[in-house]
């Protein structure tokens, strides 16, 4: 019997693992799909970002309920990880218990076996707290009008995976009380007292299940178990389809978020080469270019995802579509069609399409879509008054503006898309050096008013 | 109060430097409204003798809002002009009264050949204060009377900037009053993203507006701004909605009034 579960066990682990490591190489292969960006300067300021917003969650504390209620279940997970490292042992051997055991009667260390007291005691606490924490969201999500979690691109599988993750973690609170609740109650049936000092287990839930037959107790701890490590495995499986793929990517998106100002917009210099060119009187249009220099790009502008940085896509990848910057954008706020949180479900929609294309038709299939337009539309695009306030709103440091900026400038440039009064502005800011029709001469005019 | 407005070219002839440059910028330069706000801050510099230039005719569009647009090209085209002149009249240090002017010659023109330090006028008025060389006696005309102040984009959330029109403000001995949404939450006034030269898109409202209400709610009866763009549209917003009761001045007008100049 113990045979066929340590089999069991090892199928379901290895396979979960192995599943999850393919679709992992998929994810990383379709981020390498955007523009190469070196973004490795300055590792100690990186890592700090890293530590103080992806581990520490600086920026959540923006908005205090919801950073709290996230803290709960954030840290249970992490330390939840540590009961996981005797479940794997146990599993993989067909013990029960095995550092308990090895703790107590082997090395019959006191401290020892307190730590794992201690551990999972504070892992039962953190359970209830996350699990109040989820049944908060899932009213915030569900019941209460919260304009962030009301929005139209939440319509359909957004708003199913919310809700399938927060039941979730339901289920596997309730099997880790099973595990540790069941575990005590049969002990007190079986030999008159627990050897289990657990808090909430030791105290509460064993006691009360204690009335039960061992033969039933057995069966409610194994339902325990083995529900909490298929649940485990199957959020490992999940996580690939996921928005919660930011438990991870949180991480790499902050370390390797941009340094610079958040005001500065990239320059292109592939527009600088071609004015420069065009500045310099000696230069020859049609000369080869030199040895080793870059070639000029495909296009300037953005109008897929292969256009895009690396980092976009990356950022993409890592959204959990929270709405915190659709919350904030001033746009979104007066009823216009751009919400920033859309521009990054969009970006990794189609970055999955051209994925999935790549993977059933090879590498050079065209589908004749594109990011531009067939999922961002011009109407959205236009909306925007770059003011940043989704990027600063960003819990993992997310910047939809970047993509906003870079689709904008191909429709500019390469399409010639544009509204009748930038054409105008654009011509004015050429010829008369303002972008109204005011001729430079009259620059200083103010001046000679108020000094005559 | 004789006012002077040297040029770069006239210093340049009789072979001086200033200290500072005074980037004016279009609306600064043209807008009726704005042109106000240069003279104004003309006037401070009048007052504390500072050595100052503008660039005159010389001064062109930074270019930010065909940048902003996505027009790389435009942008560009004016940017490597207008260094090239800076850099011709080896300009250090810029002083501007606008946000946008400030951002991107801040920061989007150093990798294009122009590094020189650059500071919003806030920032400019805040260190003469603080220097102690720019008083507002007591008692003066703001003394109690509320004032909320409108973070402009580029110049809060884009450089960080949040205390120095504060401390100007301040020091006017005003009772500033902060909107529901103020510095890196503050709610933009629309016109940013070259927005300013376009029509909004269909929606529910107009951001300047939807800004308006928030600053009409504090109750105050001055809306201190620091940005052309930001004044056009909170002086539209709250015309609108509070027509009479809300006047719209940049912080360096108070300044000038609350010192009599």
């Amino acid at each position: 019997m113990a045979i066929i579960s340590i089999i069991a066990f090892a199928i379901i682990t290895i396979g979960a693992f192995a599943f999850f490591f393919v679709k992992a190489k998929e994810i990383y292969r379709n981020i390498q799909l955007g523009q190469k960006e070196d973004l490795t300067d300055q590792p100690g300021k990186r890592l700090t970002n890293m530590l103080l917003i992806a581990l520490g969650q600086k920026k959540m504390f923006r908005l205090t309920i919801p950073a709290i209620l996230h803290l709960f279940i954030y840290v249970a997970f992490l330390i939840t990880q540590i009961e996981l490292i005797e479940i794997f042992i146990d599993g993989f051997t067909g013990q029960h218990r095995l550092l308990f055991h090895l703790f107590r009667d082997t090395l019959n260390s006191g401290f020892l076996t307190g730590l794992y007291t201690f551990t999972i005691s504070f892992i039962e606490v953190l359970s209830i707290l996350a699990l109040l924490a989820t049944f908060a969201f899932l009213a915030r999500r569900n019941l209460l009008k919260i304009p962030r979690f009301l929005k139209s691109e939440l319509n359909g599988w957004p708003k199913l995976d919310a809700n399938i993750i927060l039941i979730a973690e339901i289920y596997l609170v309730t099997c880790i009380f099973m595990m540790n609740g069941g575990d005590v109650a049969r002990e007190i049936v079986a030999t008159g007292e627990s050897p289990y000092g657990f808090l909430i287990s030791g105290n509460i839930v064993g006691p009360a299940l204690s009335g039960l037959s061992l033969e039933v107790l057995n069966v409610i701890e194994r339902i325990g178990w083995w529900g909490h490590i298929i649940g485990v495995l199957g959020f490992i499986v999940y996580l690939p389809y996921s928005k919660h793929l930011h438990i991870m990517l949180a991480f790499p998106n902050t370390y390797f978020g941009r340094l610079k100002p958040r005001g500065e917009i990239s320059n292109m210099p592939a527009i600088t080469k071609e004015i420069k060119m065009m500045m310099d009187p000696n230069a020859d249009p049609y000369a080869a270019p030199a040895d080793g220099a870059e070639a000029a790009p495909g296009k300037f502008g953005a109008k897929d995802i292969q256009d895009l940085s690396w980092k976009n896509l990356l950022d993409a990848y890592s959204c959990t579509e929270c709405g915190r910057c659709t919350d904030a954008c001033p746009a979104n706020q007066t009823g216009k069609l751009l919400s920033p949180r859309k521009i990054m479900m969009d970006t990794r929609d189609r970055m999955q399409e051209v994925g999935k294309n790549i993977k059933t038709h090879g590498p050079d299939f065209i589908d004749n879509k594109q990011l531009l337009k067939d999922y961002i539309t011009v109407e959205e695009l236009r909306a925007c008054t770059t003011c940043q306030a989704c990027v600063q709103e960003c819990p993992i440091n997310i910047d939809p503006l970047d993509i906003i900026v870079q689709l904008r400038r191909a429709l500019i440039m390469e399409d010639s898309n544009s509204p009748e009064e930038w054409n105008l502005m654009f011509s004015n800011i050429e010829n008369n050096a303002a972008p109204w029709q005011f001729s430079q001469q009259d620059r200083d005019k103010w001046a000679k008013e108020l000094t005559q | 109060m004789e006012l002077k407005v040297p040029t770069m070219a006239e210093l340049a002839a009789e072979g001086r430097t200033p200290e500072i440059l005074f980037w004016v910028g279009c609306a600064g330069s043209f807008d009726q409204r704005a042109i106000k706000v240069t003279n104004a801050f003309v006037k401070i510099l009048n007052h504390l003798n500072i050595n100052f230039a503008i660039l005159g005719k010389e001064e062109a569009c930074t270019g930010d809002p065909a940048k902003r647009a996505g027009n790389e090209f435009v942008f560009q085209m004016a940017a490597l002009q207008n260094i090239e002149i800076l850099n011709a009249y080896q300009v250090r240090k810029i002083v501007t009264t606008c946000p946008h002017c400030f951002n991107i010659l801040k920061n989007e023109y150093s990798n294009l050949g122009g590094a020189y330090e650059v500071v919003h006028h806030s920032q400019y008025l805040q260190e003469l204060i603080d220097q102690g060389k720019l008083k507002v006696e007591g008692g003066g005309t703001f003394k109690g009377k509320k004032i909320t102040f409108h973070d402009s984009c580029y110049l809060g959330r884009a450089n960080e900037v949040y205390e120095a029109p504060r401390a100007v403000l301040e020091a006017l001995d005003a009772d500033l009053v902060e909107m529901k949404t103020a510095k890196s939450k503050g709610l933009c006034c629309g016109a940013g993203g070259a927005q300013m030269f376009k029509e909004e898109e269909r929606g529910n409202q107009r951001v300047n507006q939807k800004r308006a209400e928030q600053a009409v709610e504090t109750g105050a009866e001055i809306v201190a701004v620091g940005c052309p763009f930001c004044m056009t549209m909170l002086s539209d917003g709250t015309t609108e909605k509070a027509p009479g009761k809300v006047k719209v001045f940049d912080i360096v007008e108070l300044l000038v009034q609350g010192k009599g100049l």
